[in-house]
C-alpha cells in the first residue's frame, strides 16, 4: 500500500522538475537550434516607398495603414493568408517583406532561412511595455536571437451554448470524454496542430505519460494523444477548420460546446448566449509577430512599419479589429474601450496566460529539454491526425 | 459589250488573295494551317495541363525536409508505401471511391426521369423552365452552394424544422448529405446529356413500343436505356471524377467521419508536398479505370 501511495508522489516531483525545465524551454535559453546565419539589418536607411505584407485578416487595415503611408512614404501593399501554411509559401515566392507570422509558422520560416533576425535597437516602440508573456518565446527568439515582433496573442476557449450547458465547465474532460452529456454536440478544430490540445488535456491528467510540453511529443506520447482524439471522434458532431463554419455550427444548433476563439465568440454577436471559459487543464493559444523576409527589398519601409505598428495605439487598433490581447499593454491605460477591451481578452493577465500554450512547430528535437528521446515532427503529425478521422 | 465589261470585274477576285499573304501562305502550306489551328489549345494542354502534372507526379518522388518542410529533389518510395501502411489512407480512398459511385448512381436516377418528363411530356413552355432550372445552379458560386447545403441541414436549420412537423429529423452532417451535397453540385452534368439523349430518341419508338403492347415500364427499360446509356455514361464520367476530387463537400457539411481523398491531399499539400503529390495518383488511377471500363462498352466513341 504504502508503495502504491509513493509512486505518484515521486512522479509529481519529477514532474514538478521537469516543468521547471519547460519553463525554461520556453523561454529559449536552454536550447540551441541550428539556424541558417543571415545579417541583421544594423541601421536604417531612406524608405523605398513600397511595403508587400502577407498578414492575418484584419491586421493590416486602411485605418492606420494610410497614416503609416502618410508619414513614411510607404505604401502599403497587403496579402491576407488564411492558414500559416500558407503564409510560409507565400513568403518563400520572396515577394514579400513582412508577415504576421503565428508560433506554428515562425520555427519553420527561422530554420529555412525566410526570415532575418530583427535589430530590435531600431524599434523604439518595442519597449518595457511590451507584456512580458511576449518577450523571447522560443518561436520567435532563437538562441538569443529575436527574429519576430508580437502583435498580440489569444487563447483557445472552451465556448459553450449557455442555453444547453446551463453550468460553466470547469475542465475540457465535457469535450473529451465519451461519457460527456454534450456527445454527439461537441466540436473540435479541424487541423494537426490539435493534437497539442489533446496534449494538454493529458498532461494534467495522466501525468505518468511525462508531457510537459504539448509541442514536444515522443512517439508513445503522441500515439496516447491520437487514442485520446480518436476517443474525441466518437462523440463529435463536426470538425471546424473555417471560422464561418464554427460559427453556423455554434448558431446552427449542430455543436453546443467546444474549442473556439475569443474572437468567433463575438461574432456570435450572442455573448451572453455563447459563453467562453479558460478550463482548469489551461489550453493551446496563439501568438502572432511580425516577420521580415530575408529578400526583402524594402528593409526600411518594413521596420518603419513594424515600429509604427508597435506603437500604443495602433497596436491596439489592431487587436481590436482582430480581437486578441494586445502586445503593448501601454494600450491598455490609452481609454476606458481600451482597458475593457484588455480586460476581456485578459491582456496583462500573465497568469492567465501561463495556462496557454501558445502554437510552436513540433520538430524533432524535443523543446522541453529532453535529449534521450526523439520528438515527433510536424510531418508525424499531420500523418497521424489523418487517422484520427479514418 | 457586257461580256467584255463583266471580264475584268470577275478577274478582280482572283487579284484579292496578293492581298492577303497570310490566307495565301496557310492555303499552300496544309501543316502550317494545321499548326496554326492547334498551336493555342495544344499550348494550354501540354504547357499548363501535362506538364504541371508531370512536374506533379515527379515531385512525388521527392523528399521532404522535416523541420522546414522544404521539398528537396531525390529518389525515394516512401511517400508511395505510406498510401499502404497509413490505414486512413486506404479507408479514405474506399470511402471516397464509395461517395463518388453513389453520387453517380443518385444523379443518374434523378435524371432519367427527369429526362423523360421534360423532353417527352412536358410543354415547350414547361421545358424552357426545366431546363433553366436544372443549368441555374451552375450560375451560383460553387462554395455559396456548399454553404447553402450547410445552413439547410444544420439541426436548427430549414430542413430539420420542415421535417419535424411530421416528427422527422434530418441525418445530421456525415457521409449522406456530403453524397447529396455533391449529387446537388454535378447534377446538370448528368441531366443535360441524357436529356439530349432522350430527346434525340425518335417518338414513333415509344409508339410502336406501344402497339407492340409494351407497358411504360418496359418501354424505358427496353427502348430508352439502351439508347441512353452513351449519355449515362458521359455523365457519370463527369460526375464521378468531380465527386472525386472534391474535399470542400467533406470539410463543409462531412461531419466527423467523412474524410475524402481531397482532404488528405490539402492537409499535406504545403507541408508534405511529395505525400500530397503521391496521393493524387490514387484519384487518377480511379479515373482512368473507371475510363477504360467504359470504353469497354463503347460509350465513348459515341459521346
Amino acid at each position: 500500500m504504502k508503495k502504491k501511495v509513493l509512486i505518484p508522489a515521486f512522479a509529481s516531483a519529477a514532474l514538478l522538475v521537469l516543468a521547471g525545465c519547460s519553463s525554461d524551454g520556453q523561454s529559449g535559453d536552454g536550447l540551441f537550434i541550428d539556424v541558417p546565419d543571415i545579417p541583421m539589418a544594423e541601421e536604417l536607411g531612406e524608405p523605398e516607398g513600397q511595403l508587400d505584407i502577407v498578414a492575418w485578416s484584419g491586421f493590416v487595415e486602411p485605418a492606420w495603414a494610410d497614416q503609416f503611408t502618410e508619414d513614411t512614404g510607404c505604401v502599403v501593399n497587403r496579402r491576407v493568408a488564411g492558414t500559416s501554411d500558407e503564409m510560409v509559401t507565400l513568403m518563400r515566392t520572396g515577394e514579400y517583406d513582412l508577415v504576421s507570422a503565428s508560433g506554428d509558422a515562425s520555427l519553420r520560416l527561422i530554420a529555412a532561412g525566410d526570415v532575418a533576425p530583427i535589430n530590435l535597437d531600431l524599434i523604439p516602440n518595442f519597449g518595457d511595455d511590451i507584456v512580458e508573456g511576449m518577450k523571447g518565446q522560443i518561436y520567435d527568439t532563437i538562441n538569443g536571437q529575436s527574429y519576430g515582433v508580437p502583435i498580440g496573442r489569444g487563447a483557445n476557449i472552451l465556448q459553450y451554448n449557455s442555453d444547453v450547458v446551463t453550468e460553466t465547465p470547469e475542465s475540457w474532460s465535457v469535450v473529451w470524454e465519451t461519457d460527456s452529456p454534450y456527445a454527439g454536440q461537441i466540436t473540435a478544430y479541424d487541423a494537426p496542430i490539435y493534437i497539442a490540445d489533446a496534449a494538454v488535456y493529458l498532461m494534467y491528467h495522466e501525468p505518468e505519460l511525462g508531457i510537459t510540453n504539448p509541442y514536444a511529443l515522443d512517439q508513445t506520447q503522441l500515439d496516447a494523444a491520437i487514442d485520446l482524439l480518436k476517443q474525441q471522434n466518437t462523440i463529435v458532431a463536426e470538425y471546424w477548420a473555417d471560422p464561418v463554419a464554427q460559427i453556423t455550427s455554434f448558431l446552427g444548433g449542430t455543436t453546443v460546446v467546444g474549442t473556439s476563439w475569443e474572437v468567433l465568440r463575438k461574432f456570435t454577436e450572442d455573448t451572453e448566449k455563447f459563453q467562453g471559459v479558460l478550463p482548469v487543464e489551461g489550453s493551446t493559444g496563439w501568438s502572432d509577430a511580425w516577420m521580415i523576409s530575408s529578400q526583402s527589398d524594402s528593409v526600411n519601409c518594413a521596420y518603419l512599419w513594424m515600429d509604427y505598428t508597435s506603437a500604443a495605439d495602433v497596436n491596439g487598433q489592431i487587436a481590436m479589429n482582430f480581437g486578441m490581447a494586445p502586445a503593448n499593454a501601454a494600450f491598455c491605460e490609452t481609454s476606458e474601450e481600451a482597458a475593457a477591451h484588455c480586460e476581456q481578452f485578459n491582456a496583462t493577465d500573465e497568469e492567465y496566460f501561463d495556462n496557454v500554450w501558445y502554437w510552436t512547430t513540433p520538430i524533432e528535437q524535443c523543446i522541453d529539454g529532453r535529449t534521450d528521446v526523439q520528438c515527433t515532427n510536424f510531418q508525424q503529425w499531420t500523418q497521424a491526425w489523418l487517422t484520427v478521422k479514418g | 459589250m457586257t461580256s467584255t465589261a463583266s471580264a475584268p470585274t470577275r478577274s478582280e477576285p482572283q487579284a484579292v488573295p496578293l492581298h492577303r499573304p497570310v490566307s495565301t501562305a496557310l492555303h499552300r502550306r496544309p501543316r502550317l494551317r494545321l499548326g496554326a489551328l492547334l498551336a493555342l489549345p495544344l499550348t494550354w494542354l501540354v504547357g499548363l495541363y501535362i506538364f504541371s502534372l508531370a512536374l506533379l507526379l515527379i515531385t512525388a518522388f521527392w523528399l521532404v525536409d522535416p523541420f522546414t518542410s522544404l521539398v528537396r529533389p531525390g529518389f525515394t518510395l516512401d511517400n508511395f508505401a505510406l498510401l499502404f501502411s497509413n490505414p486512413a489512407y486506404v479507408s479514405t480512398s474506399l470511402r471516397t471511391l464509395g461517395i463518388a459511385l453513389a453520387v453517380t448512381a443518385l444523379s443518374a436516377v434523378f435524371a432519367i426521369p427527369l429526362g423523360i418528363f421534360m423532353a417527352k411530356i412536358a410543354s415547350p413552355w414547361m421545358r424552357a423552365v426545366l431546363a433553366v432550372a436544372i443549368t441555374l445552379p451552375l450560375w451560383a458560386g460553387y462554395l455559396v452552394k456548399i454553404v447553402a447545403m450547410r445552413i439547410t441541414f444544420t439541426e436548427e436549420g430549414f430542413f430539420n424544422s420542415v421535417a419535424g412537423l411530421i416528427g422527422g429529423r434530418g441525418p445530421g452532417f456525415g457521409i449522406p448529405i456530403v453524397i447529396l451535397t455533391l449529387t446537388y453540385l454535378w447534377f446538370p452534368y448528368m441531366a443535360l446529356p441524357v436529356y439530349t439523349a432522350i430527346r434525340q430518341i425518335p417518338v414513333n419508338l415509344f409508339d410502336a413500343s406501344a402497339d407492340l403492347g409494351a407497358q411504360g415500364w418496359t418501354t424505358i427499360r427496353t427502348v430508352v436505356m439502351p439508347l441512353l446509356t452513351p449519355a449515362l455514361i458521359a455523365g457519370s464520367v463527369f460526375t464521378f471524377s468531380l465527386s472525386l476530387g472534391d474535399y470542400l463537400a467533406a470539410r463543409f457539411v462531412g461531419g466527423p467521419n467523412s474524410q475524402m481523398i481531397g482532404s488528405i491531399i490539402a492537409s499535406n499539400i504545403n507541408l508534405n508536398p511529395p505525400v500530397a503529390a503521391a496521393f493524387s495518383v490514387v484519384p487518377i488511377a480511379f479515373v482512368v479505370i473507371y475510363l477504360l471500363v467504359t470504353r469497354r462498352t463503347g460509350a465513348l466513341e459515341r459521346m
